[in-house]
């Protein structure tokens, strides 16, 4: 009895945290699915949902979108397996993660005008280019360049889940495969990969969804030859004021990253994005 | 051979570290430059970072922002320990996966969609845009953090602890206050801490609901990088390096010592 009435009085601390739910989790989806169905003049219509199936511009935009974001997941996904197993074997894998951590901590924005510096005209990429007898080439303001930076800034990202599903790997299975005659690539592709798979799917996870909505690294690094989802709702939303549109990409958006993860399976989480956490 | 491949190894490694340090080295080198661009550098100098502390405009941006941080930290800590110790509270499982899954929704969803979401919201309810929306947007997007890095420490704590207490005739107050707070810190202050991180480093949700007459430090460098390359951002970038340096030292501190302290209750246990 006495237990319970503890209980009771304690959910009084809840009231907070449910208010901070029903405000800021579920009243703003819905609004935005609510917006979704009103056009530029205030007038309900399911015009929105209309206009992006079956304009080729939306539909070709949010096939690039996806496209790009699979292009950086795979280069992060390619460059982040090797460190992460590499930093397992070292001989203080919690210093050097620590190191790879760090830059996160560091403004996005910052990490991106540095590379307005880098790759531009008369940069430090074109010096080198010039040096090796390249010449100098235009960097900055293509899609290469956007690949290169969102890369750059999600590796860490996914470094962390693979590096923590691979230091869970018990080494008497790599033994038992070893002794058992299987080769280096036989190990790795039949008993390591399958085992840290599910580092893999949250680092996917974790790269994926933000890749889709980096607006702001389109119009720094991109030069807008890049349009991505995030880059169209904000373009609706703060510049045309087409608020019902944006919405409308949004559930698009939103729709995607179930779907993500979906694929992926169970929950994502993105405190695996800021590191340090585990 | 072994010893060979090994230097291959670390060769790979440094590669990666090198990629991941160099802009950020490169940003700070060229904040000592005289020149006006990031191409060649012309000789040390300190004019920039004298720019920058007489730019009295960027330092009341600068304050803004960390009185932001400050405010929605320390808010976002103090609902989202309490909501934690509701959550532990909960008894049917589908309520507490439920509560949990709503939590998460935050963490998961693009920057962009949190934005415009909250956009909408603050315009629905007629909130103006300013300091106001982005402290609450940044409360809000802090809170799930919060809540997952206190939940592990709560339920870590045994409930034999809490019956003793009860026991020896301790209130509900008195239980909160002198039991479960103390034990749970460690993971109060990393929540602290990363919604810290999180509110200093946020642009996208800030972009979207601050309105005409109120930046954050972000939001402005991303104005003035749009513009080009302007090494006042440079000395900038320098000392904010400075300060996540600092903040990873701290944070790395406090979890030794949380760590620490764990291996110290459990030795006495023993």
């Amino acid at each position: 009895m006495q237990r319970k009435q503890r209980l009771s009085r304690n959910t009084a601390y809840f009231v907070p945290y449910t208010l901070w739910i029903l405000l800021f989790v579920i009243a703003p989806v819905l609004l935005l699915i609510y917006q979704s169905f009103f056009n530029i003049d205030g007038q309900f219509t399911l015009g929105n949902y209309q206009t992006y199936f079956s304009s080729s511009t939306y539909l070709m935009m949010t096939v690039n979108s996806v496209w790009y974001a699979f292009l950086i997941t795979l280069a992060t996904l390619l460059i982040s397996y090797p460190t992460a197993y590499l930093l397992n074997e070292t001989k203080h894998p919690q210093l050097w993660l620590l190191l790879i951590i760090m830059p996160t901590w560091i403004n996005l924005l910052l990490k991106a005008y540095a590379f307005i510096g880098i790759f531009s005209q008369a940069g430090i990429a074109n010096q080198f280019l010039s040096f090796m007898g390249i010449g100098p080439k235009q960097l900055l303001f293509t899609k290469f360049s956007f690949i290169f930076v969102a890369a750059y800034i999600q590796i860490p990202f996914m470094v962390l889940p693979i590096y923590n599903s691979i230091s869970e790997l018990k080494p008497s299975y790599i033994n038992a495969s070893r002794d058992l005659g299987a080769t280096n690539w036989q190990t790795f592709s039949r008993v390591i990969f399958p085992l840290t798979l599910p580092g893999v799917k949250a680092g996917i996870q974790a790269v994926f969804i933000p890749s889709l909505s980096l607006f702001m690294l389109t119009r720094l690094i991109g030069g807008n030859k890049v349009i991505t989802l995030g880059t169209a709702i904000e373009e609706h939303f703060l510049t045309t004021m087409n608020w019902g549109m944006g919405s409308t990409i949004g559930v698009v958006l939103i729709v995607a990253m179930v779907i993500i993860m979906w694929l992926t399976g169970g929950s994502g989480k993105r405190h695996t994005r800021k590191g340090l956490t585990k | 051979m072994t010893q060979r491949r090994f230097k291959w190894r670390n060769l790979y490694l440094w590669l990666v570290f090198i990629v991941l340090y160099a802009p950020i080295i490169f940003l700070v080198v060229y904040s000592f430059s005289k020149g006006d661009t990031m191409t060649n550098f012309h000789g040390f100098t300190w004019a920039h970072y004298q720019d920058l502390f007489a730019d009295s405009r960027l330092i009341a941006i600068f304050l803004d922002t960390l009185l932001i941080a400050l405010l929605s930290s320390l808010l976002a800590t103090t609902i989202g320990t309490l909501g934690a110790l509701g959550i532990n509270n909960t008894t049917r499982p589908v309520t507490k996966n439920t509560i949990l899954a709503l939590n998460n929704i935050l963490m998961v969803s693009p920057d962009v969609i949190i934005g415009a979401s909250f956009l909408i919201f603050f315009t629905a309810l007629k909130i103006p845009l300013g300091f106001g929306s982005v402290l609450l947007s940044h409360i809000a997007f802090s809170i799930p953090i919060v809540v997952l890095m206190v939940l592990p420490k709560i339920q870590e704590m045994s409930t034999s602890l809490l019956d003793a207490a009860a026991d020896l005739g301790a209130n509900n107050w008195q239980l909160l206050s002198q039991v479960i707070v103390p034990y749970i810190m460690p993971g109060i202050f990393s929540g602290f801490f990363m919604a810290l991180t999180y509110s200093l480093d946020d642009f996208a949700v800030t972009f979207f609901v601050t309105g005409n007459g109120f930046t954050t430090l972000s939001v402005e460098i991303y104005s003035r990088a749009r513009q080009g390359i302007n090494l006042e951002i440079n000395a900038l970038s320098g000392l904010m390096f400075l300060m996540a340096l600092v903040l990873v030292i701290g944070y790395y501190f406090i979890n030794q010592y949380s760590s620490r302290h764990r291996s110290n209750v459990r030795g006495r246990r023993k």
